[in-house]
């Protein structure tokens, strides 16, 4: 990290004493009384927002509470139905992202909307590359682009392409970008979804010399912890309406969820697995298992009627083993033994047949079929594994469909609803669905209730519990801890690509859990 | 070296050697007449395979550049031949006609937001269409400004002639390059072929570079229409069928990337000049029938789709890995 | 299945068709008129269904292919290559059957090449099938020698211009092959899989799905279905015409898929709209013959055609076309109508 932070532009600016008393003289940009709606659906109700200078300003709310319509609304991506935007006083109306950025509204969306074909320069400057003799001045870019992004300590060669760097650095350069660009807003639209927690770290230290410099930062997360950490003031949605806006220090976190929730925390946690005494029958061993590259070699017997939760950071190989037994990815080395019998897995479809199910993390890209029904979304992997031949036939598939629908609370206006219509958290159970058609013994949970609302989130966690208490394995990687402890009746670590540990009993809670992921860290500093 | 420079590097290596074993065979093919000719006979499918890569490198595909040359060459014949008058107010008319044309093909493509492939399909049964209907034949050119720019030339050490046709289009290359690589709205094509929803919300005018984008692929296609009627002395509704996917081939051969984002317009010149290259050689040799040239375009473009394949996916993976160690 | 036929019925598709041929019908009165001589049914709408048979069929192959997100353009090269197949088996006197299956055999092999490309090498499908292509005629042209073989097999002349039950024999083998390959795709989960495929090629990986042997296996049967449509047009001409045989009629099988409405990006698809999609095409070549505009008009109406079809099917104009008519009623919405328990 660069020591010395000087602003780029003290003219635009500003260089006053970040207040927190929220005086007016401080506001930078004021929404007042914001309608939109698409279709007769109303997502924004007369919701009012103000940003005030050298201030973190967390935007919160559940899935279609808002958020993204509001700074959809903010940063000239839609246009208000009813209702006023100023900036600086002055109230403006923008059509486009363009006019939004000239009037100093920067914005970092979730997955780094970048060129990732382009060069670091290019990401820097395009839409306002120095010209010279009417041709873009390379040489000025280049020592401008260095320049930049020294302040945010980072020396790279920035003729490379952006999809050479790594998620946290692009990240880096996205905010680099927002902010020589706009210089008065600065939008973050989940910016740690992606990053392990040393680059989180890396990135709250920018955010606290940009809040220093005077700009109003807007941060929309799902992780309350990192809520408390940063923000200076949190406005909460729900349901397209305002709940409240609040400064940090008026607010406990019962008080801030029930905000969200709009009723008392309907999932109580630590209602520990019970008991530590092991799982009846072994199911499966994992012996040597592993993938050069991917994922080192590990052991892991699984018992029938256990969860395994699997902790560790991002790209500490979970996913990775994740698909390793999945067959998605084949292993190169070691077997698997399911009942003392030896099995390949070269393709899911293997896997599969073993009666193992997926719930991938990226639910989106890897999972709904966003065009296709609610009933054919649940049917598909059952189908898939009787082959295509055996066609299920409209009843029978209304018949499974509607079974789950009812037993895991899925909420449609009917089956034949197109799947992509639904929230990410019935989503999620379509998916879940979708494997306990074909009557697994297995299955593996990838983020489960990642990106979700709090209310499908606790749905979730029963059902894990439960599907446990009928006799299935799982294994549930999850980054939230207190979830993790919750249903899990062992704990295994993930570790540069390595299991290295695996906790039980009364091992299992966050402490330890942290330890053994950040062993490596004391093992570095020795 | 830069990945995405590889490609390219293939193109011109392959296209030095093949020009080399040529030689090796047929010593007559090394002399700059020949070289001339190849830039004179190949002067409309560069001009209209430079507009090729843009739209390719944007992430579209134009499949009217062959019906708008057609259209253009009937419309400046029809002009100048039955309307009399004079060829360069006809090439006024003709390029701002072909550049409304594509514009409004952009347009549709971005406000309709459909796919290219559908919309420029319409364009080409549009152009044809139109040419078919103004003339059903060819129609001469016989304007004393017309023999004038064929007798202009430069003659090359040799005895080898670099035509006035030969020369715009190294000229079209040259402006090609330049604004694809040196100006805002160069980055703004590369831009929309990475990612079109990143290059929006990063300010990019998606709606006027698209428009832009198209408007210029068929001012090139006009202006190869007017090229083709220079070098034929007439406008013909058929000329040029099909040269759409000669110059994609083109385009392809050439290092660019038929998912967008990557590309160079130089790579073009290097991919109209090896298709040239295998006729010429089809010719010197005499024995081989014309059908040959087909063949050995389509076992080019499966080589170099092939080698874009190894190398993206090379690159991809180190990605990755370098993800993944992060 | 009862609800979807009615609603088929009443598919735009097929109101456009009715819409064609009464157009036809009120510039040609006689254009309705079927005449009943030497064993077979003679007229215009006839002739509709006989000349638009080759590009039904090779719609019929480009529909599944274009559900999974694909293209294939070399369908009209293939047309080529197998029509010089079938006419140089006729004239070297090959079996009947050899004469038959060898040019399919060939077709399947194009197919199986372009399948994987796309499918085993994950090449673009657009670059992939462009490659054949190009080469393809090429290929024709080196088995026809460059000219143009004829030939006089009574099999070959029977496929291309026989009848059967009174209906031409192209239109009989068209409307088996619809048939055919709708039972097989509705029937079984094939076409589940496919529109699956289409729609998330991820997820379907995720899923089991064994995408990569499906797209495989739909781009042979499109090579298939090219080659049906070589030996008819092959049989039609009695001759292997190399450079005009399926010339541009890729582009004719593709615009006749979009308008069955299977969406270029892939899902879902029907295999009958698509081949109705084909009749309309040819429905409007046949109006403008028999109605005396000249022949050039028939691109521009086809331009004008696509540009209706993709301003109905606009993703941005359609629901403010459809507030305007209201053709449909609005979409359900989730929050209103949330289960209770």
């Amino acid at each position: 990290m660069p020591t010395d932070f000087r602003p780029a532009d003290p003219g635009s600016v500003g260089n006053r004493p970040p207040e927190t008393s929220g005086a007016d003289a401080n506001v930078v940009l004021v929404a007042k009384g914001i309608v939109k709606t698409f279709g007769n659906h109303t997502a924004l109700n007369n919701v009012d927002l103000a940003l005030h200078a050298g201030e973190v300003h967390a935007l919160l709310g559940e899935n279609g509470a808002g958020k993204s319509t509001l700074i959809k609304i903010i940063t000239g991506a839609y246009t208000p139905d009813h209702g006023e935007i100023s900036v600086d006083g002055v109230q403006v109306q923008f059509t486009t992202p363009q006019q939004a950025q000239s009037a100093g509204i920067g914005t970092v969306y979730q997955e780094v909307n970048l060129l990732p074909n382009m060069t670091v320069i290019d990401n820097l400057f395009i839409g306002r590359q120095p010209r010279r003799y009417g041709l873009v001045d390379r040489k000025k870019m280049a020592r401008e682009a260095h320049r930049i992004l020294s302040q945010y300590g980072l020396d790279i060669d920035v003729h490379a392409e952006l999809s050479t760097f790594s998620v946290a650095v692009q990240q880096i350069i996205a905010i680099a970008r927002a902010v020589e660009l706009s210089g008065k807003v600065l939008i973050l639209d989940e910016p740690t979804a992606s990053l392990d927690r040393t680059e989180v770290e890396k990135l709250f230290e920018i955010v606290r010399r940009l809040k220093a410099r005077g700009l109003a930062i807007v941060f929309i997360t799902h992780f309350l912890d990192q809520v408390f950490e940063l923000s200076d003031r949190i406005t909460v949605l729900r349901n397209g309406r305002l709940v409240g806006s609040e400064t940090i220090g008026d607010l406990d976190r019962t008080s801030l969820v029930r905000m969200m929730l709009g009723k008392d925390l309907a999932f109580v946690h630590a209602e520990m697995a019970a008991d530590d005494t092991e799982p009846s029958s072994p199911l499966m061993h994992f012996r040597d298992f592993g993938r050069s590259g991917s994922v080192n070699p590990f052991d892991l017997t699984i018992h029938r009627g256990e969860v395994i939760g699997v902790a560790g950071l991002l790209g500490s190989g979970r996913t990775e083993m994740a698909r390793l037994m999945f067959g998605i990815d084949t292993a190169d080395q070691g077997a698997l033994d399911i009942d003392g019998q030896k099995i390949c897995l070269r393709a899911p479809q293997d896997a599969v047949s073993q009666g193992f199910g997926f719930c991938p993390e990226d639910r989106k890209v890897d999972g709904i079929f966003g065009d296709l029904s609610v009933r054919e979304n649940i049917i598909i992997a059952m189908q898939a594994k009787l082959g295509w031949l055996q066609a299920l036939n409209r009843d029978e598939q209304m018949e499974i469909a509607e079974h789950f629908i009812e037993a895991l609370d899925i909420r449609t206006a009917s089956d034949d609803l197109p799947v992509k219509l639904l929230s990410g958290g019935n989503q999620q159970k379509v998916i879940l669905a979708r494997w306990l058609a074909t009557d697994p013994r297995f299955l593996i949970l990838d983020e489960p209730t990642r990106g979700i609302d709090v209310g499908a989130h606790a749905e979730i966690v029963r059902m894990i519990s439960r599907l446990r208490e009928d006799g299935l394995a799982l294994i549930v990687i999850s980054s939230e801890l207190d979830e993790i402890v919750s249903y899990s009746s062992r704990v295994v670590v993930m570790r540069d690509r390595s299991l290295v540990a695996e906790l039980r009993g009364a091992e299992i809670n966050p402490s330890s859990i942290v330890r053994a992921i950040a062993a490596q860290d004391a093992e570095a500093a020795e | 070296m830069n990945p995405r420079y590889r490609p390219l590097a293939a193109t011109t290596l392959i296209f030095v050697i093949a020009y080399g074993l040529c030689i090796l065979q047929y010593p007559g093919m090394w002399s700059t007449r020949i070289l001339g000719n190849f830039l004179t006979d190949n002067a409309f499918l560069g001009i209209a395979a430079v507009g090729a890569t843009f739209v390719i490198i944007s992430g579209g595909i134009d499949l009217s550049i062959g019906a708008v040359i057609g259209l253009a060459g009937v419309v400046v014949a029809v002009l100048v031949s039955h309307l009399g008058l004079h060829p360069i107010a006809a090439f006024g008319i003709v390029l701002t006609m072909s550049a409304l044309f594509g514009a409004a093909m952009g347009a549709v493509i971005h406000f309709l937001q459909v796919p290219p492939f559908i919309v420029t399909l319409a364009g080409m049964f549009l152009a044809r269409g139109l040419a078919s209907i103004l003339s059903q034949d060819s129609i001469p050119i016989s304007h004393p400004f017309y023999k004038t720019i064929m007798d202009l030339y430069y003659r090359l050490p040799g005895g080898g002639r670099l035509s006035a046709i030969g020369l715009l289009m190294l000229l079209v290359f040259l402006i090609g390059g330049l604004i694809a690589h040196r100006t805002r709205f160069g980055s703004y094509v590369y831009a929309l072929g990475g990612n079109p929803t990143s290059a929006a919300l990063m300010g990019v005018p998606t709606g006027p570079v698209t428009i832009g984008i198209y408007a210029l692929s068929s001012l090139l296609g006009g202006l190869a229409g007017i090229v083709y009627s220079l070098y034929t002395s007439a406008g013909y509704p058929l000329a040029a069928v099909g040269i759409e996917l000669d110059s994609i081939a083109a385009v392809v051969i050439g290092g660019t990337l038929l998912t967008g984002g990557y590309g160079f317009v130089f790579g073009t010149l290097i991919g109209v000049m090896l298709q040239g290259l295998v006729q010429t050689y089809i010719v010197f040799d005499g024995t081989l029938s014309s059908w040959w040239t087909k063949i050995a375009i389509g076992v080019l473009l499966f080589l170099f789709i092939l080698l874009q394949q190894l190398v993206f996916s090379a690159h991809k993976a180190g990605t990755r890995l370098k993800k993944a160690a992060a | 299945m009862r609800t979807p036929s009615v609603k088929r019925l009443l598919s735009p598709q097929l109101v456009a068709l009715l819409g064609v041929l009464l157009f036809n019908w009120i510039v040609f009165p006689g254009f309705f008129d079927v005449a009943w001589r030497d064993g077979r049914l003679f007229g215009s709408l006839i002739d509709v269904i006989n000349r638009g048979a080759p590009v039904a069929i090779l719609s019929i192959g480009m529909t599944a292919i274009i559900a999974t997100r694909g293209v294939d353009l070399s369908v009209g090269a293939v047309m080529a290559v197998a029509g010089a197949v079938a006419a140089t088996c006729a004239v070297t006197g090959q079996p009947v059957i050899i004469m038959l299956l060898a040019p399919l055999a060939v077709g399947m092999l194009c197919g199986l090449w372009n399948g994987f490309l796309v499918s085993i090498l994950s090449i673009q499908p657009f670059v992939a099938t462009l490659v054949l292509m190009v080469a393809g005629r090429g290929v024709a042209q080196l088995i026809t020698e460059g000219s143009i073989v004829t030939f006089n097999d009574p099999v070959l002349i029977f496929i291309g211009t026989g009848s059967f039950l009174g209906l031409p024999m192209p239109a009989v083998i068209a409307i088996a092959l619809m048939v055919g390959a709708h039972l097989l795709v509705r029937r079984t989960a094939i076409g589940l899989f496919i529109e699956a495929i289409g729609v998330n090629r991820s997820a379907a990986n995720f899923t089991a799905l064994r995408s990569r042997s499906l797209v495989l296996a739909i781009y042979a049967f499109g090579g298939v279905c090219a080659a049906i449509a070589g030996t008819i047009a092959a049989g039609d001409i009695r001759g292997a015409d190399a450079n005009n045989t399926g010339l541009w009629l890729e582009l004719d099988a593709i615009l006749a898929v979009v308008i069955g409405g299977t969406s270029l990006m892939g899902g879902r698809f029907s295999i009958p709209l698509s081949v109705v999609g084909a009749l309309i095409i040819q429905a409007m070549n046949t109006g403008i013959l028999v109605s005396g505009f000249p022949p050039e008009f028939n691109l521009i109406v086809k331009a004008g055609l696509i540009i209706i079809i993709l301003v109905l099917q606009s993703a941005k104009l359609a629901p403010a076309l459809h507030r305007i008519f209201k053709q449909r009623p609005v979409k359900p919405s989730i929050q209103t109508s949330e289960k209770t328990g």
